[in-house]
């Protein structure tokens, strides 16, 4: 499991077209393990978009990723992630299929969501929930915002952990 | 009454469910203490129970958020508040009214 101060570890991923994707780059990465079944994941899920939206402008890009084991959890199909995407419910993110489940495994995700954010260097900066509470919109991915706010300004995120919250990461058996 | 709230250990919600659940209850003079609360642990009790996630509340064996054609299995479930929000527990304001439902019509004039 990755700690905070690591290097993340590297991966490239299929989005739901085929392209793939990896991390890194001049600016910030924001990874997100999310799923379409979870309540969780689906009530932070706008606000996780408009983290995208929102610091786009300063080279930030997201990383969906979809780890579920979609034989038991069949919502968490590609077709139903491809459903996702043609109904515009990810603009500006690509939604990656980690059908080995080895990068969910590698970075040590719980839950979806859960939430990693690596500097442009490619160290996991911050992890954890995107913000205090699920079922309070007016959060606005706060914990994320401020993760990203710090690292673009060259500072530590406060607080630089917390507890990922969420449905369990539906691993295969 | 019979109300029943079944859960799986591997999602949170519960605890948040059971709360707003016994605080509805005492709202209307119901037990909050009389909840009859279920683990469900396993697939195979999952398909018994016709279990769609965690969790479900039944009140005289019916669900306060129909399933539909959810499929059976252990996992969160999703329920949608009145102001249209996703949530992994339902709105109390349902919760309320499912029981005064099964109150009879007569429970609020004594």
């Amino acid at each position: 499991m990755t700690a905070i101060g690591d290097p993340a570890p590297t991966f490239s991923l299929p989005d739901t077209r085929g392209t793939r994707h990896e991390p890194g780059g001049p600016s910030p990465t924001v990874v997100v393990f999310t799923c379409n079944h979870c309540p969780y994941a689906l009530a932070w899920h706008r606000r996780i978009i408009d983290v995208a939206r929102d610091y786009a402008d300063r080279g930030v890009r997201v990383l969906a990723i979809n780890p579920n084991d979609s034989e038991r959890y069949p919502r968490d199909s590609l077709e139903a992630m491809r459903a996702r995407v043609r109904q515009r419910e990810f603009e500006g993110v690509p939604y990656l299929r980690d059908e080995s489940q080895a990068v969910a495994r590698a970075y040590g995700a719980k839950t979806t969501p859960d939430v990693f954010v690596l500097d442009a260097g490619g160290v996991l900066r911050y992890r954890g929930a995107p913000d205090a509470d699920h079922d309070d919109p007016t959060q606005d991915a706060a914990f994320l915002r401020g993760a990203l706010d710090a690292v673009l300004d060259g500072r530590d995120p406060d607080p630089v952990e917390t507890p990922p919250v969420g449905c369990s990461i539906k691993w295969k058996a | 009454m019979r109300v029943e709230l079944l859960f799986w250990e591997g999602c949170p919600s519960y605890p948040t469910a059971l709360a707003e659940l016994r605080e509805a209850m005492a709202g209307l003079a119901l037990d909050p203490g009389a909840v009859v609360v279920r683990a469900v642990n396993t697939r195979s009790e999952a398909m018994a129970e016709g279990f769609v996630g965690s969790p479900t509340i039944r009140i005289n064996g019916v669900d306060v958020q129909p399933p539909g054609e959810e499929p059976v299995g252990l996992t969160c479930r999703v329920y949608h508040r009145r102001d249209g929000r996703i949530s992994p527990t339902p709105d109390p304001a349902d919760l309320r009214d499912a029981l005064r439902a099964a109150q009879g019509p007569t429970a609020g004039s004594r």
